[in-house]
């Protein structure tokens, strides 16, 4: 399904802005400001907190087989986060991760 | 002064070369984005705008695959923020070192504000603390010229091959498989690693909610979680 170009542009200048007012937040408009220590303790995980959400169904439901899941992307996505923890390697991470797919794929197609 | 110029001037390219190993990380997302973005179907100038004025490689691939989802554009910003908000963090632990510089320095260390140039200054800074501080500046934006322009230009040849590679390379995949590699290496402490899957297991049980909010609940909680773990293993390491 094709995006919708005027959404598009609503994400990219939202997303533009917002991302250089929480980059300047500090060193330009609040200054020396303390914060409160639970609020960095729980800012500490935000990332963390969304991505393997965001991620997971991409995983088990992906578009591409049209949402039913897929050995091949499961054992990738394994290998990936093995790799990455193990290596601590973002690269290793990536190349193992389709290394994994396209081997699969070709194994079971 | 000649002396103090030529030191900025060392300080700016040995920031240039310690920023040069980023480029195995940078090149490849970047290329990835340009690729993905256009598969998406983006045109080269909207993979570009993203690349360009966003310039915060996670955030966009969120965005991407939220909007792929058909996720409102509010849910697509919040949760693609969300994904930045991090980076408040980098603003403040540079304030002690730039928070007097003129505005106009300020918002252009904003804008190169990324994960790379933030850790790269933050240790370079808490080795040579007392150095002047057009120093400081130099090295920040020396390591931002080893991996700005390539950011842009890997995006950009990116999106110039997007269109040509085949179905068969499964290129959907490219995205789970860019936030596994900049996750995984995180998930080496007990609060991460519950932080993760609470939000794996809450997103999936939370995947009937409308307009993909039950992410945000789901990272809500996580972040809850993660926060909580830590306190109750500073405390138990405490006692």
């Amino acid at each position: 399904m094709p995006l919708d170009p005027t959404k598009i542009w609503y994400v990219i200048t939202g997303l533009a802005i917002g991302t250089f007012l929480i980059r300047y937040s500090f060193l330009g408009l609040l200054g020396n400001r303390e914060l409160p220590t639970w609020f960095l303790r729980h800012l500490n995980y935000v990332g963390v907190a969304v991505l393997p959400g965001l991620i997971a169904p991409l995983i088990l439901w992906p578009a591409a087989t049209g949402g039913s899941p897929d050995l091949a992307r499961i054992l990738a996505a394994l290998s990936a986060i093995a790799i990455g923890i193990w290596k601590n390697s973002v690269i290793g991470a990536v190349l193992l991760g389709f290394s994994t797919l396209y081997i699969v794929q070709f194994l079971t197609a | 002064m000649t002396a103090t110029y030529n030191t900025a001037k060392s300080t700016f390219w040995r920031g240039y070369r310690e920023g040069l190993p980023f480029i195995l990380v940078v090149v490849p997302f970047g290329t990835l984005f340009g690729v993905v973005g256009t598969e998406a179907g983006l045109d080269i100038i909207q993979v570009m705008s993203f690349s360009v004025l966003v310039i915060a490689g996670a955030s966009q691939f969120s965005a991407l695959a939220l909007m792929a989802e058909d996720a409102p554009t509010i849910i697509v910003l919040l949760t693609s923020l969300a994904v930045n908000l991090r980076m408040a963090m980098y603003s403040a632990a540079l304030v002690p070192h730039f928070g007097k510089l003129r505005t106009k320095t300020k918002l252009w260390i904003s804008y190169f504000l990324v994960d790379q140039s933030f850790a790269m200054s933050i240790k370079e800074f808490g080795e040579r603390p007392d150095q002047p501080i057009d120093n400081k500046i130099s090295y920040f934006f020396g390591i931002v010229l080893a991996i700005a322009p390539l950011w842009y230009s890997s995006t950009l040849i990116g999106a110039i091959m997007g269109a040509s590679i085949p179905d068969a390379f499964s290129l959907d995949f490219a995205v789970p498989i860019c936030f596994i590699a900049l996750i995984a290496p995180l998930l080496r402490t007990l609060p991460h690693i519950l932080t993760a899957i609470t939000s794996v297991i809450g997103a999936l049980l939370l995947a009937w909610v409308p307009y993909s909010l039950g992410l945000i609940i789901a990272a809500f909680f996580a972040m809850m979680v993660g926060a909580y773990a830590e306190l109750k293993l500073e405390q138990k390491n405490a006692s």
